[in-house]
């Protein structure tokens, strides 16, 4: 296969993960934004989570004011530009274009969104005005989508905010866990810096709240708590060799990506153990790095994978191959991956059956597990009142946080939202779910 | 196989499709070049006593990524000197002796106009356009516009130039006027052989919001200057229609404004016009658009058995009446096709907000297709009208198409209402929501009355 040519500079590199919507020139916008028609509660509207109004944002860029179309857009989802490059709009927004009922191309409301944001971000207007200080305090942990939306917002109702970020830049996963070719670092910090300008709120990097101690701090020091930390690591497959070298997480592997560029090592035949967005991100990444062959292994077939099929289209079209129905069974080599073991499976009544016999191993040097992120269990106990619920669980069993329609835990000065609630979809839903939980502790605080 | 010879009053041309006078025909090289393209005929840029113009001199309307749906222009008559324009025009014309080449001219006094149509009629002009229609810069001086505005002054022009002119004379009309048939009835009174209508309309196309100027800016200041393209069309069809109604005006007409396509000129055509006249569209798109007008009208006479311009000159002027004069009883109503129907609802939000509450939403939020309210519907077409979507929303006559009664025939008949209340307002029968309705937050999404 070997599309790409694995590159050896920044422009190869840049070359290789070209924006897959790159920012639209001006006349691009005027003329894109003149196709819409401003339909009647639009349904794309309806299909985003955070309910832009894209209609009117889009008239604005028409009618020549970008600085309106931004505000529009930000009045909604404060992680406005990250989502117009990042959201899977042809499953959002996009695919309810109402063209799209007319085999018409629809809109291409991610870049008009991006455009607008763009324009504002990088002027450095000031478009927000904070609330009236209440003299209330809050601490958010987490500086990712879902941190910096609720700062944010807290700061539209007045509250002081101070972010606390285990890591020593902002954005979270935009910055470290989304594909090169959606959304570059810079543009990702650009955006949380400006909001911070706009807003005010304090960002403190490499500062990871990390037991009770600091928990009891952060309760002393501020009114409330918004958990923004999202997930963990890369789960284990559990099965034998996968400690070999050659063997990472594949959202590990967009981190070091994302930062290393063409320094990445990528082995020449990649196997890739998943059917989700990441492992399928993966693939794609792989192939750009100019791998010999990818191969996504899939436990069950094409149709039931987690992935947004325009996401597997593309890794398809970057030279990824895919393996159905097998199960990984172990990771061979000696010190160094050399292959993985499957069985092949068959599917039995909704669930899966291994064909005994079927073993085989496909030979490779490097393995992408995209088996899911793990819950951050372990640091969530160390709240006190949170581990346990008077009503049931408040930790689900599978690590998640079950909060009320504010958001708020059954810790009362804990609210939570994003991936760490949700267990881990898109950037637009922390943003939408954060908002709603500013103003749930927005209602707590005026108590 | 359509013929599309025509002869205006005397003037002939292989077809139908002049350039009207403006930049496109300021020079032989242009005139020439448009011949060659397949242009029938060519109104060469007025000619006079040669201007001095200012810079810039063009403003635009755009309608979103659409440029130039209207246009306007506050440059003057010809700047070139009277005799290269002579020797240019007896260039051409000896190269395409069967293509119109037709003189605007616009001069002051008696004796220049004398000597001016001796002098182009020398060169080998086909005809003569009278420019009384200019209007800007030129009728501040007492010409143009200034002209074709009183309808005495412009019968005495057309006189002295039918004192000495041996080819035909067409006068061009000012759309800058309240009633057009009145130059027009002047300008057969003076002799003129035909009418060209309409000139630009005075306008100002928009203004500088940041420097507090109209466009177009000629060092911070501007002026009003004459507004054409697409955006005059109707305008100008009605004009031509009053002229080819009125019964003493009765001269051949040479139709102008925002023609740009075959389909255009029918329009023109069927409204009375025998030639038509082309100028923004060649100045946004070049001579080239001939490509398209030529095959497209051919079509056209083709498929309906259209053998001549004659043929079907006109042929829409019977059916323009009154508005007493039109039919009561019939009745339209609105027909959206559900598998063509996107789900924009731009109808719904058109009737709602725009007319007469007549479209109706599903109450399942996942059915996007509007329903028509046939009681509430009046027939306006203003959903058919906003539709993005070819035939989709279609009017369908309702009545049995058996019964006429006009206004006309009411008010003979004393049938009218006559009174503030009177029981016989048309609108009696529609059924219009309270006004409080208007401000239930949570809208009902079936509107029935």
């Amino acid at each position: 296969m070997a599309e790409y040519k694995r590159p050896t500079s920044e422009q190869e590199f840049a070359k290789n993960f070209h924006p897959k919507k790159p920012l639209m020139s001006d006349t691009e916008a005027y003329y894109e934004s003149s196709r819409c028609l401003y339909c009647y509660d639009a349904p794309c509207i309806t299909a985003c989570p955070t309910g832009i109004d894209i209609p009117t944002f889009i008239r604005q860029i028409n009618n020549d004011n970008k600085d309106g179309a931004a505000k529009t857009i930000y009045d909604s989802n404060w992680m406005g530009h990250a989502c117009g490059n990042v959201c899977p709009t042809e499953e959002l927004c996009e695919g309810a274009c109402v063209y799209t009922n007319s085999d018409v191309k629809p809109i291409e409301i991610g870049r008009l969104q991006a455009h607008a944001t763009d324009k504002v971000i990088r002027s450095k207007k000031k478009l927000f005005i904070t609330g009236k200080p209440t003299g209330k305090k809050v601490a958010v942990i987490g500086a990712g989508p879902a941190g910096v939306s609720c700062a944010c917002e807290l700061r539209m109702l007045g509250h002081a905010v101070d972010i606390y970020e285990a890591r020593e830049k902002p954005s979270g996963l935009c910055v470290y866990g989304v594909a090169p070719y959606k959304l570059t670092n810079e543009e990702a910090v650009d955006e949380i810096a400006y909001l911070r300008e706009q807003f005010g709120f304090h960002i403190h990097y490499s500062k990871p709240v990390t037991g009770r101690a600091d928990f009891e701090r952060l309760e002393q020091d501020y009114d409330a708590v918004f958990i923004g930390i999202g997930l963990g690591a890369t789960s284990a497959l559990g099965i034998p060799g996968e400690d070999k070298k050659g063997v990472m997480g594949a959202l590990e592997f967009v981190e070091v990506l994302r930062n290393k560029h063409q320094a990445t090592p990528v082995g020449g035949k990649v196997i890739v153990l998943g059917g989700g967005n990441t492992a399928i991100d993966a693939a794609s990444e792989s192939c750009r790095m100019g791998a010999e062959s990818v191969t996504i292994a899939y436990r069950r077939g094409p149709e039931e994978m987690g992935a947004y099929s325009f996401e597997f289209d593309l890794a398809k079209k970057s030279g990824a191959k895919a393996l159905y129905n097998v199960t990984p069974l172990e990771v061979l080599g000696n010190g160094s991956v050399t292959g993985v073991k499957f069985i092949r499976n068959k599917a039995a009544y909704g669930k899966i059956e291994a064909i005994p016999g079927s073993e085989f191993v496909e030979p490779c040097d490097m393995v992408l597990l995209g088996t899911g992120q793990g819950k951050q269990v372990e640091l969530l106990e160390q709240i006190s009142g949170l581990a346990l619920d008077k009503k049931g669980r408040i930790l689900d069993n599978r690590g998640r946080i079950v909060v009320n329609e504010n958001y708020q835990t059954n810790n009362p000065k804990y609210f939570a939202a994003g991936d760490a609630v949700n267990g881990g979809v898109e950037v637009v839903n922390a943003a939408a779910e954060a908002k709603k939980a500013a103003h749930g502790m927005d209602q707590y605080l005026k108590k | 196989m359509a013929d599309l010879r025509t002869n205006l009053a005397g003037i002939k041309s292989p077809n139908p499709f002049w350039l009207a006078s403006a930049p496109p025909t300021n020079s032989g090289y242009q005139i020439m070049k448009a011949f060659d393209a397949g242009w029938g005929g060519a109104v060469w840029k007025t000619l006079g006593v040669p201007v001095v113009n200012v810079s810039s001199r063009y403003g635009a309307v755009n309608y979103r990524d659409k440029r130039m749906v209207g246009f306007n222009n506050i440059e003057l008559i010809t700047d070139r000197p009277l005799r290269d324009n002579l020797r240019e025009i007896s260039e051409v014309k000896k190269r395409f002796p069967d293509h119109a080449v037709i003189a605007s001219l616009m001069v002051e006094t008696k004796e220049e106009w004398h000597q001016i149509v001796r002098d182009v009629e020398n060169a080998g002009a086909d005809g003569i356009e009278l420019n009384f229609g200019c209007p800007h810069g030129m009728c501040e001086r007492g010409m143009g516009s200034a002209v074709g505005q009183e309808p005495k002054v412009l019968q005495m022009i057309v006189e002295w130039v039918k004192e000495v002119a041996k080819v035909p004379v067409i006068t061009k009309l000012t759309p800058n006027i309240s009633d057009i048939t009145r130059p027009a009835r002047a300008a057969r009174a003076g002799g003129s052989d035909a009418i060209s209508l309409i000139n630009t309309i005075q306008s100002i196309v928009g203004v500088d919001i940041d420097q507090f100027v109209p466009y177009p800016i000629v060092d911070g200041k501007s002026t009003n200057g004459g507004y054409c393209g697409p955006a005059v069309k109707p305008i100008a069809l009605n004009m031509v229609k009053n002229c080819a109604q009125h019964p003493d005006v009765n001269l051949p007409i040479s139709g102008i404004g925002g023609v740009e396509n075959w389909r255009d000129a029918v329009e023109f055509i069927l409204l009375g016009a025998t030639t038509v006249q082309v100028c923004t569209a060649v100045m946004h798109f070049g001579f080239g658009i001939i490509r398209e007008i030529l095959p497209g009208i051919e079509r056209y006479m083709d498929e309906k058995g259209f053998k001549t311009i004659e043929d079907f000159r006109g042929k829409a002027l019977p059916n323009i009446k009154h508005w007493e004069d039109l039919n009561l009883k019939y009745k339209v109503t609105a027909s959206i096709n559900e598998s063509k129907c996107i789900g924009c609802q731009l109808c719904y939000t058109a009737c709602e907000d725009g007319a007469h509450q007549a479209i109706a939403l599903s109450s399942d939020p996942a059915n996007r297709i509007p329903s028509i309210i046939d009681e509430n519907c009046v027939g306006c077409n203003l959903c058919s009208l906003v539709c993005p979507v070819e035939d989709c929303i279609t009017m369908e006559r309702r009545d049995d198409g058996k019964q006429h009664l006009t206004w006309g025939e009411r008010t003979a008949a004393g049938n009218i209402p006559k009174t503030f209340d009177d029981p016989l307002a048309g609108g009696l029968h529609h059924w219009v929501p309270e006004p409080a309705e208007a401000l239930v937050k949570k809208k009902p999404r079936h509107y029935k009355g």
